[in-house]
């Protein structure tokens, strides 16, 4: 059998798809990281909660009041997003003028808030939520079986970055965005709302994350503490792909996954370090990441 | 603060005294036997151990009467958020300052290791219920002040390793949690499948903060083994468990949970769980007395115990009865009693305390039952066998304890 640095092959292939699934989480945090990040300045620390309410809301939607996976996938990110249309317009607003250091602390806090309410509620171990029926069962790839969820995971994945990245890139909607965070005061001035579309960006941001949450339930236990140790990496991705650079957050995710996906063939102890180790390279090479820009 | 110690000493001086003075028919050290319950109150570990415990050891308190020699029994909880620092600071704080005579639970091995440790130094008494490493019977004993009371890395090992063994699954693979717990439990589990005559394949060692298992998974999957051991615990068990559902492994190959109490099993739900092989110390629905005693802990908690939340009853109770027996707290006294005494209550029948500081009592292997064959909330697991406590916990002959070694 053909081998690559000792692998075979087909082992080495797996891998790599499954570096990709998890891949397209970390771009899909990623990407809304950097969307408020890039469009308000905030480091937005309370994404990994957020990431939990959005799996917590769809368990307990079903849970509940009966309502499926396709209903969830619509109406959980809504919740969230509106979560923090709430956070924006009662907190955040409040700390745009000040150093980037508050907005980090309040939302550090808020996450700490939203997971212990959580935890109080429904306790640290979490519950199960199953994937739709459509999605049991496995494609066989020849090298790998493939789970037929963790293949759409992609996919959506895919499509929600993509289109993010139109929107904010390519787009009128996009341009006002971006217009509004370089000069608020003269893009105001042309009769747009900016305080709203700020608090759409932000809502926005987190409802990606939201969605996120939907996607990952039914691979990972639902649980309150599911987004503390995801957040974390995503950090570190956004900060290799530069903060505030949209597409790098998205291809910064998706090779990171793969990264760390083949860090645990080759040394598994390492798998959990190796993002930090490359965001430290990066930083001494490139201090404003991968993709962004020195300003 | 030299002034403040020194009035806590006298005070602390004076309580004794008076309480010898008082006393009528037992002698209590400073006037009050207090319970001390550590463990993870917000952490992974909070549905294993958690509030449940806190309940349980209350629970002990109030069926022993609530009073001894006439003096309120009192039980105070501290949250050692898994961090072996401040699962030290806050025990010493309770030996010192709190008149604290006992501590129960302690789950977490990394803090069992410290708490037992201290117990040792203070010549206090050490409970461990929930952490499962051996070590704390072996290299780091402490016969004198410490008794390992549910489950432990070997008699884990032991149970289900020599069934599955039995039953064909001859070749392992271990994913292992990469810390001390894990390790050992690999070993063992490992000494167990090889003596029964099976081959360990190899084994992949995960970070503990791993969400996604599916890569470790493949790994195993293509070492072929028949059998891939879960060296892990909590939510990294749960997790590789639904991965290796998710991925079709188990089509092929079987999953052997090392680690797994039935609050896990509720977390992964019986579509993904069944047909596992578990092993516990005790089951809320063994029996009549089980029963009675989950449905009272059901009534407080809202939902079903697991076998550690009912070992830190037993023990509590069997403590607070060593305690009367020996008509004061002191500790050589007591430990005395709790080692003469054997334990015949809901959670254990004919345990002892051994030597070493093991408690010894029957094992169980179980399989979870599919959702078909589950006819209410928590009916989840079938009894596949019982174990006799000598089989299941390491023989004395074995026992690595220097202490027990020189006595």
């Amino acid at each position: 059998m053909t081998e690559i640095f000792g692998v075979p092959i087909q082992a080495f292939m797996g891998q790599l798809t499954i570096g990709l699934v998890n891949g397209a989480f970390y771009a899909m945090l990623s990407l809304g990281l950097a969307v408020i990040f890039g469009m308000l300045n905030i480091v937005n620390f309370a994404h990994g909660a957020l990431y939990m309410v959005g799996a917590m809301v769809s368990w307990m939607l079903l849970k509940y009041a009966g309502i499926n996976y396709w209903f969830a996938l619509i109406l959980a990110p809504i919740v969230v997003g509106l979560l923090g249309a709430i956070i924006e317009r009662t907190m955040l607003r409040w700390l745009y003028q000040l150093d980037h250091l508050y907005g980090l602390l309040l939302t550090f806090g808020l996450a700490l808030i939203i997971e212990g309410l959580f935890r109080e509620a429904y306790g640290s171990s979490g519950a199960p939520y199953d994937a739709p029926d459509i999605f049991r069962g496995v494609f066989d790839l020849g090298f790998m079986f493939l789970p037929k969820y963790r293949a759409w995971v992609v996919l959506a994945s895919a499509v929600v970055c993509l289109a993010t990245w139109f929107v904010i890139e390519k787009t009128r909607l996009g341009a006002y965005l971006r217009a509004g965070t370089e000069n608020p005061k003269l893009v105001q001035a042309f009769g747009i709302n900016v305080p709203l579309l700020v608090t759409l960006t932000y809502a926005f941001g987190v409802g990606l994350a939201g969605l996120a949450g939907v996607l990952a339930a039914p691979i990972y236990q639902v649980s309150a503490l599911m987004g503390s140790n995801i957040i974390i990496v995503v950090f570190a991705v956004v900060v290799i792909g530069g903060m505030g650079s949209i597409m790098g957050s998205i291809l910064t995710g998706l090779a990171l996954g793969i990264i760390e996906g083949l860090t645990k063939v080759f040394y598994p102890e390492a798998s959990s370090t190796v993002v930090f180790i490359i965001m430290a390279i990066v930083l001494l090479i490139r201090p404003a990441g991968l993709f962004g820009r020195e300003k | 603060m030299k002034r403040k110690l020194m009035a806590v000493v006298v005070s602390a001086a004076l309580a004794a005294g008076m309480s010898v003075a008082q006393a009528q028919e037992g002698k209590l050290s400073d006037d009050v036997v207090k319970i001390g319950v550590l463990t993870d109150m917000s952490g992974v570990y909070a549905d294993y151990g958690g509030p449940g415990a806190v309940a349980a050891a209350k629970m002990a308190v109030a069926d022993f009467g609530g009073k001894m020699f006439g003096k309120e029994i009192q039980v105070v909880s501290a949250d050692h958020q898994n961090k072996p620092d401040i699962a030290k600071n806050v025990t010493l704080q309770w030996f010192d300052r709190d008149k604290v005579d006992m501590t129960v639970e302690n789950l977490n091995s990394g803090v069992a290791l410290a708490v037992s440790a201290l117990g040792k130094e203070k010549n206090k008494i050490t409970i461990i219920n929930g952490a499962a490493s051996a070590r704390l019977t072996n290299e780091d004993c402490a016969p004198a002040t410490s008794i390992h009371y549910l489950m432990d890395t070997i008699a884990l090992g032991n149970v289900v390793g020599k069934a599955i063994v039995k039953d064909g699954g001859d070749s392992w693979f271990f994913l292992t949690a990469d810390y001390a717990f894990g390790h050992s439990l690999e070993k063992d589990t490992g000494d167990v499948v090889k003596a029964a005559g099976g081959k360990v394949l190899g084994a992949v060692r995960h970070p503990l903060t791993t969400e996604d298992f599916s890569s470790f998974l493949l790994q195993a999957q293509s070492s072929g083994a028949k059998i891939i051991g879960l060296a892990n615990a909590g939510a990294n068990t749960v997790n590789s468990i639904k991965s290796a559902a998710e991925f079709g492994i188990t089509k092929k190959q079987s999953l052997a949970a090392l680690l797994m109490l039935i609050t896990d099993v509720d977390a992964v739900g019986l579509k993904t769980a069944q047909g596992l092989y578990v092993t516990e110390g005790w089951y809320w629905d063994m029996n009549a007395e089980t029963r009675a005693w989950a449905t009272k802990y059901e009534a407080v908690m809202k939902k079903k115990p697991n076998s550690n939340h009912a070992s830190v009853y037993s023990a509590t109770l069997h403590y607070l009865n060593a305690v009367k027996a020996a008509g004061t707290d002191d500790t050589a006294a007591v430990m005395k009693k709790m080692r003469e005494m054997p334990i015949n209550d809901m959670f254990a029948k004919g345990g002892k305390v051994r030597e070493d500081g093991r408690m010894v009592h029957d094992m169980y292997l179980f399989q979870v039952k599919s959702p078909a064959e589950s006819k209410a909330p928590w009916d989840y697991y079938k009894l596949k066998g019982t174990v006799k406590g000598d089989d299941a916990f390491q023989s004395l002959a074995n026992s690595r304890c220097p202490a027990f070694k020189k006595v």
